[in-house]
């Protein structure tokens, strides 16, 4: 994974709330088996519509993507989260994340950041006046700067630091292989296995 | 859950068992502390995650491929396939299972998780098979989800089984592939909050209509950082089959898991399965599971109550689950809602509806009925859909679709003649699968079609581009298929009665 230090781009106004992870990628891409090239399933159902807006320039070149609150509820595909960055978004603003999105974001370098419902709106207001405009989100300082507007945003100290260093969970983990092996030592015998299968 | 203690607290609690019984714990608590092999360090915003062991991890064909693909390029293998079970359930027919699946992209993702499962050495049951059915129709049922156990699946509605007191959630697939390398997560510790529902249900109210109305009353954000333990003597009335509809929709609310205490209608579910324990594996486990229930005076971080006396069928008029009323109350108006962006929603929701506000609910008339789902696919779902039907006539405009949550409850209810009163009521009688809660197989609504449907997402686009979905119970489901439109089945007890009077 690619360290996340600093991310300039394109900033999309998303003005709306819930966004689910039904329309983020209808499921109906979800049987590929491949890990990338879902940059055209992203919101599908919505882009059909000419006036949406990643159908439109400048916002169809954007990175950070500034959405209502409530965004990514809904079906824990992390497909959503591959669509995204196949687009080419880096960052997604929120007021509220939903939970399985954010840790999902988390694992694939994809920066959810959290920002005050009320900042959301400035940074809306400045990006429909002067679309195009650049927002600057600092993982270090934990800033995000739209236009003159300036403000900051939250994302726990764990997932910030893993995206600074660009780290890999499962190596993190197999760094603990002794003590799984331990703890699985301690397991009681009354804990069901699915091998041998028995079935009715 | 255990934000108040610290990790080394937790640690401690692991470690030196007596001691624990000083503090009152959740039972959330007590399963997570049960489980955690590394504790994190630190507290707050700045704390690392406990790695948490998994006792349990289902797969299907959807959410698992490109799981296995980081395991091979990695060159890891499944740690522990013995604590792994895959079912085919998204993309499967639900009708003519013996043919080959029509849609070739369908094809490719099932013959990739039975390759998969072959390779690694997993646990899979085929279409076709016995045990072949909904992830969170099959664990339960083959008696694999216990009381007090970690259970994970790359599917958001995992919290189904946390009907058993285990702590389940959904994960994304970088978190499949981290638990079949590593039988384990890191996970930051969940919040707490209590769904107090105490009363009797009235005839015709369910387990559905209670979490509708829980969803509606904490709206689809409210659970968030949450698991939520289900209590109260509502709860404890319900069976295990009705307390998972209930479980399977918390993350409908936002949370990661929704759990109910482990009691005797838990145990005697669970006995006589074919992976239940025995002999003196059964003792010690049910001594175990008898010590899980939340001790008096735990505290939790959040509390919610609901009167289920008051409970009245509950369905959804809007495009997320959040948007429900009372069947007998009337379509929202959006200038009501003080919220600006939930009146937005609701704007959007009831164009894309084509729904009129003020409008009584009852007035709603459906294309279709959708009788299935993870969250009303078992046994009893389809008993109560059954006897509200038998010997009644469908309304002729609607069709009818049952999809069994499983071979197996597809067998039982055929054992049972359930399979002949929806047949002969004009129902088409499916083979098991997710079928239409998705329509990811060829079940699907067409552009602008509307549908009743007992499974868990109303979304946009959800059970096909362009459907329209009303969540609600199964035996709303039922009253709906008679009648036409959105009804309980004290309506068809009305208009039957008005109609021997005239």
């Amino acid at each position: 994974m690619e360290p996340f230090i600093t991310h300039t781009g394109i900033g999309v106004p998303l003005k709306q709330s819930n966004v689910d992870t039904d329309q983020i990628i209808p499921a109906v891409y979800l049987k590929r088996i491949t890990r990338t090239g879902f940059e055209d399933a992203l919101f599908a159902g919505w882009r059909k519509d000419p006036e949406f807006i990643l159908n439109r320039e400048p916002y169809s070149a954007g990175s950070v993507l500034v959405a209502g609150p409530d965004f990514g509820t809904g079906s824990s595909r992390e497909h959503a989260v591959w669509a995204l960055k196949d687009f080419g978004f880096k960052v997604v603003l929120s007021a509220r994340f939903a939970d399985i999105f954010r840790g999902n974001s988390g694992k694939q370098g994809l920066l959810a950041a959290e920002v005050d419902q009320q900042d959301i709106e400035l940074i809306w207001k400045e990006l429909e006046n002067h679309p195009g405009t650049q927002v600057t989100v600092d993982l270090e300082g934990r800033t995000v700067t739209c236009g003159s507007f300036s403000t900051g945003f939250q994302v726990d100290d764990y997932t910030r630091w893993r995206l600074r260093e660009g780290l890999d969970d499962i190596g993190l983990t197999l760094r603990t292989e002794q003590e799984i092996t331990d703890f699985e030592a301690s397991r009681p015998a009354y804990k069901p296995a699915t091998l041998p299968a028995r079935t009715a | 859950m255990v934000a108040k203690a610290s990790p080394e607290n937790v640690a401690a609690t692991v470690a030196t068992a007596p001691a624990a019984e000083a503090v009152p714990r959740t039972l959330a608590e007590k399963v997570w502390q049960d489980h955690v092999v590394v504790p994190g360090n630190g507290a707050g915003d700045a704390q690392t995650p406990d790695l948490l062991y998994i006792d349990l991890h289902i797969m299907h064909e959807v959410t698992s491929p490109q799981a296995f693909e980081g395991l091979r390029l990695a060159g890891r293998t499944v740690r522990r396939p013995d604590l792994t079970i895959a079912t085919e359930d998204h993309n499967t027919p639900t009708l003519e299972i013996d043919q080959p699946i029509a849609d070739p992209v369908s094809a490719k993702q099932i013959q990739t998780l039975r390759d998969n499962a072959q390779e690694f050495g997993i646990r899979l049951h085929s279409l076709g098979d016995a045990e072949q059915g909904i992830v969170h129709v099959v664990g339960p049922q083959l008696g694999l989800t216990q009381p007090g156990m970690t259970v994970v699946c790359g599917d958001s509605h995992t919290s189904t089984h946390g009907a058993f007191g285990a702590l389940a959630f959904g994960i994304g697939t970088s978190e499949v592939e981290h638990v079949l390398a590593t039988q384990s997560l890191p996970l930051k510790p969940f919040k707490t909050m209590a769904i107090t529902v105490e009363g009797t249900l009235r005839e015709g109210v369910t387990a559905k209509d209670i979490i509708l109305a829980v969803i509606a009353k904490i709206g689809t954000g409210g659970g968030q950082g949450y698991v939520l333990e289900y209590r109260g003597s509502a709860i404890r009335a319900l069976s295990m089959d009705a307390r998972m509809t209930i479980c399977n929709m918390s993350i409908e609310a936002g949370a990661r898991a929704g759990m109910v205490a482990p009691d005797e209608t838990t145990f005697e579910y669970i006995k006589g399965r074919p992976h239940a324990p025995q002999g003196e594996d059964w003792d010690a486990a049910v001594e175990y599971w008898s010590s899980l229930p939340t001790d008096e005076g735990a505290a939790f971080d959040a509390e919610v109550f609901l009167d289920a006396d008051e409970l009245e069928p509950f369905v959804t008029w809007g495009t997320n689950p959040g948007q429900g009323v009372s069947l007998s109350d009337t379509v929202p108006v959006p200038e009501h809602f003080d919220d600006p962006n939930a009146r937005a929603a609701a704007e959007r929701a009831l164009e894309y509806m084509d729904l009129t506000a003020g409008m009584p609910m009852k007035d709603i008339r459906v294309d279709t009925v959708f009788l299935g789902s993870c969250t009303n696919s078992r046994l009893e779902d389809l008993r109560t859909a059954a006897a509200i039907i038998e010997g009644r006539t469908k309304d002729e405009n609607v069709r009818m679709i049952v999809v069994p949550g499983s071979a197996r409850v597809r067998l039982e209810a055929e054992a049972e003649g359930l399979d002949r009163v929806f047949k002969d009521f004009g129902a088409e009688w499916r083979f098991a699968g997710c079928s239409m809660c998705l329509g990811m197989n060829p079940d699907q609504l067409a552009p602008g079609e509307r549908c009743a449907s007992t499974s868990n997402r109303n979304f946009e686009g959800r059970q096909g581009k362009g459907g329209r979905t009303h969540l609600v119970s199964p035996v709303v489901a039922a009253a709906t298929a008679i009648r036409g439109t959105l009804s309980s089945p004290s309506d068809l007890a009305a208009s039957e009665s008005e109609l021997q009077e005239a």
